[in-house]
């Protein structure tokens, strides 16, 4: 996995990319303009916050991709062109086309089995690498461009392209109508999407920050998850409602907030979190052609991670799990951010002598039970890691589901880091403990291992 | 000479436009003369006094609705605005509501359906003056006072009522009740219980409308969304989120207020600083008609002006219709807080009487004919009942089968296999 840095600064409580790039270890040039400027990349935020004692990765590329193009040429790959889509398993095995072995290579190395294969990927293998916003509206666009039906809502999805230019170039492209620029009414621009989903189109719904759908609860929980079932199935609300969530860089109580957790309980909603621009673009396109309503949970600090990706048409499962890292010794779930979190506290383990098996659960509702059971039943301990509170939190359902299902098979109980249940505080060093930080997680996995 | 229905509250001369007392640019306004009585008068102010007309100088398509009152009146006999096959329709529509409604009330004492049970007794003028000029692509939206704008727009009675008792038969298959009424096949697009939740789900079905004909190229795609909604939702936001939308885009739907002047017991009066309902309509670009909800004949005027408006791409109309409810809020309310001689007032106003009234009165129907319809009415209502009453109840497989569209996403249980594929999910007993 490749990281890239930005200097973004805060406008009005919308981040704006600046031009101006910055190194790792701080800015050569003196280029930070507003005092709210500051870095997005967790990795730096790993070495601020644990220090330079935890290993680093074996091959830090680090790339600055201010003026990068947004989309590399397609090179030509030796799999067939044109080749329908297949859906990945998590494990890297391929649904259809069975006979196509050289897809199920690429695939299986482009879903990380370790983090620092990315070099070895990135050197000279077909596909193409993108950042993680690039592999999310790449998603996006090749939906609308199959299905006319696709049309995305949203405020600044349109002219502005989207605040974390998700949707850049595609009213350009697509026109006015079809990348609607809504006024500031979450509410009623997610019920105009279900309407419309109601009728015949695709929606996909922008939150600008995921915290402001909760102006949108009322939609959501009625009309997105019960009109199918109130109209006894006469109306399917094939929507998606995505949007960046999540503790970002001090950004504030309200900015920071985790929604998956207050959405999880509304009936007849999916809720995928994406983490790294395979799985982004993979989930974008599957939610967009699935036939329920689909919340896809980004994050924040993860919209410019860089990663090689196939070229050819591809879908990640919506209700599966994808399995980061294999192990032996316990079982941890985690999904979005955190997963860099812990695969940066597995290196530490390693290190250590621990053999963790790293899950990243993708589907927030339903869960992907069968991936993780096996896990349950082969390392007999669990450990989760999650952004969301402590109370009442996607942690908190995981944990009830494996007790239920797997207690047998458990040799300690289950153990879930999850953030302090406070508002996210200001400032940094406040904001840096309210969320799990890799040493919590190695001190969590010694103790489950005693 | 045309003989008006009307109350003897209200005024049915269009209130006089004086071009001098509005602002300078309304040159173009031209009202119908103050001395022409005509059915579907659009003009109707409470506030007695102030001369101002309060459509904003944007408004300029409310001349249309006087100009097609003006040609119709030339075209066809001098007073009349509907032939005799449309007025029986009219009268079949508002009979079969009112007798379904009063139904709805026995079938509810007597234990047959449960819960919350709106009626729309006193309100049919809106729904048959609104919903008679729809063709059945066109798109409904209601609120749970949803029972007889499910039957105006061909919801069949049986498929009502058995909804109503909880069946399978029902319209949605007994999942949704009394506030949830829904039909692909009729574009009713709801039935919802909060208020103010169907309203941009109606704003969402005009953009689809617009959508198709701009992005999809369906040409010929004027389908038009009606959104049914009262006066309490008239202070939610949602209301005004949507008719800002609605007017930016010039989507094709118009937002009909149906202001019985209450909200359970809230008086509009009490909830409102400027009850004026319509004129909330030009502060977002549209026009905003004020009409008389209990004669269906001067509904049906505006109606036509207003879809015909959305139909044609001009963009949505704001229109208040001053109706009633004659019985309370729903079937658990005790009525108490509304005056008898306010109920008194508008019963004598009964749109159903007052259509009556004026079929027989312009000879366009004789009193067998409209008793006939009656009956006919009856019958229909009664065997609405008994197929409900006949119909099986939802066995328990039907629990889990309409929570997805695509049940994948109940998702994968411990053993690998989808939960929908477990054979218990199709019993209804599986755990998911």
């Amino acid at each position: 996995m490749v990281l890239v840095l930005r200097n973004y600064k805060l406008r009005n409580s919308r981040l704006v990319p600046s031009p101006f790039p910055t190194t790792l270890t701080g800015c050569s040039k003196p280029q930070i303009l507003r005092p709210f400027s500051f870095q997005l990349s967790p990795m730096a935020a790993i070495f601020q916050g644990v220090g330079a004692a935890a290993a680093l990765p074996s091959s830090p590329s680090y790339s600055f991709d201010s003026n990068k193009s947004v989309f590399s040429p397609r090179r030509s790959f030796s799999v067939r062109k044109g080749a329908s889509f297949a859906v990945v398993r998590s494990d890297g095995t391929v649904n259809l086309n069975p006979k196509d072995r050289r897809a199920q290579l690429l695939i299986s190395n482009a879903v990380a089995t370790k983090a620092d294969s990315a070099a070895a990927s990135s050197s000279s293998k077909p596909g193409h690498e993108l950042l993680l916003f690039e592999a999310l509206l790449e998603g996006l666009e090749e939906e609308m461009e199959r299905d006319p039906h696709v049309c995305v809502m949203g405020e600044d999805v349109g002219h502005y392209g989207g605040s974390y230019k998700v949707t850049k170039g595609l009213a350009k492209k697509f026109g006015d109508l079809r990348v609607l620029d809504t006024p500031i009414a979450e509410n009623s621009f997610t019920g105009m999407g279900i309407g419309a989903a109601m009728t015949g189109l695709r929606p996909v719904v922008e939150g600008m920050n995921m915290g402001f759908l909760l102006l949108a609860f009322n939609q959501i929980s009625n009309n997105c998850g019960m009109l199918h079932y109130t109209s006894g199935g006469q109306f399917t609300i094939p929507i998606v409602i995505r949007g960046p969530g999540g503790v970002g860089r001090q950004l504030g109580a309200e900015h920071s907030q985790r929604l998956e957790s207050y959405f999880q309980s509304i009936p007849g909603i999916q809720m995928v979190a994406c983490s790294t621009p395979y799985n982004a673009k993979g989930l974008m396109k599957a939610a967009i052609r699935s036939e329920n309503p689909v919340i896809l949970f980004e994050h924040v600090l993860l919209y410019n991670l860089k990663e090689r990706i196939p070229d050819e048409d591809y879908i990640c499962n919506l209700e599966e799990a994808e399995m980061v890292r294999p192990g032996e010794h316990v079982t941890i779930l985690t999904y979005s951010r955190m997963r860099y979190h812990v695969m940066q506290a597995a290196k530490t383990l390693v290190n250590k002598g621990y053999d963790p098996e790293v899950i990243d659960i993708r589907s927030l509702k339903p869960f992907d039970l069968f991936t993780i059971g096996n896990s349950v039943k082969k390392t007999h301990r669990v450990l989760i890691v999650e952004e969301c509170m402590r109370t009442g939190g996607i942690g908190a359902s995981l944990t009830a589901a494996i007790t239920e299902n797997f207690n047998d098979y458990l040799d300690a109980p289950i153990m879930c880091l999850s953030s302090q249940d406070v508002p996210t505080p200001y400032a940094g060093t406040l904001e840096e403990v309210t969320v799990v930080q890799p040493a919590q997680i190695v001190t969590a996995v010694e103790q489950l291992c005693q | 000479m045309a003989t008006a229905f009307s109350t003897a509250k209200f005024s049915t001369q269009p209130f006089p436009l004086n071009p001098t007392s509005t602002t300078s640019h309304d040159s173009s306004i031209v009202f119908a003369r103050p001395t022409s009585q005509f059915l579907g008068s659009t003009r109707k102010f409470r506030l007695t006094s102030s001369s101002k007309f309060n459509l904003s100088r944007r408004s300029k398509t409310v001349v249309a609705v006087s100009d097609v009152v003006k040609q119709k009146k030339s075209k066809s006999s001098p007073s009349l605005l509907i032939t005799k096959e449309e007025g029986l329709d009219l009268y079949e529509d508002m009979v079969l509501g009112r007798a379904f409604e009063d139904m709805c009330a026995q079938m509810y004492y007597r234990g047959k359906m449960f819960g919350f049970v709106h009626l729309y007794n006193g309100q049919e003028a809106v729904s048959t003056g609104f919903i008679k000029l729809l063709k059945q692509q066109d798109s409904v939206v209601s609120t749970y006072r949803d029972h007889v704008h499910a039957l105006s727009k061909g919801v069949p009675a049986r498929a009502v009522m058995s909804e109503l008792f909880g069946k399978t038969t029902g319209c949605c298959r007994g999942q949704g009740g009394s506030m949830h009424m829904f039909s692909r096949e009729h574009n009713l697009l709801g039935g919802f219980a909060f208020i103010g939740e169907g309203i941009p789900v109606a704003t969402g079905a005009a953009f689809t409308s617009k959508y198709k004909r701009e992005v999809l190229k369906e040409a010929d795609c004027d389908h038009v969304t009606l959104a049914f909604f009262g006066d309490g939702t008239c202070n939610n936001g949602q209301f005004f989120e949507c008719l800002n939308m609605a007017a930016l885009w010039k989507l094709p739907i118009v937002f009909v207020v149906e202001n019985n002047l209450w909200a359970i017991g809230m008086s509009h009066l009490r909830a409102t600083s400027d009850p004026h309902i319509y004129k909330k309509g030009p502060a977002f670009g549209m026009p905003g008609i004020h009409v008389d909800g209990m004669d269906v004949l001067k509904v049906r005027e505006v109606a036509k002006e207003a879809i015909g408006r959305a139909r044609r791409g001009e963009g949505p109309t704001l229109v208040e219709c001053e109706t009633y409810r004659f019985r309370g809020h729903s079937l658990a309310d005790p009525d108490e807080l509304r005056d008898p001689a306010e109920k008194a007032r508008y019963a004598a106003r009964d749109p159903i009487t007052a259509l009556k009234k004026y079929l027989i009165e312009n000879s366009l129907a004789s009193e067998a004919e409209l008793k006939t319809i009656e009956k006919k009415i009856d019958e229909v209502v009664e065997d609405a009942v008994e197929f409900a009453d006949e119909s099986p109840v939802p066995s328990r497989s039907q629990l889990l089968e309409n929570v997805f569209a695509d049940p994948k996403g109940f998702g994968i249980g411990p053993d690998g296999r989808y939960r929908c594929e477990d054979p218990k999910f199709t019993e209804g007993t599986a755990h998911v």
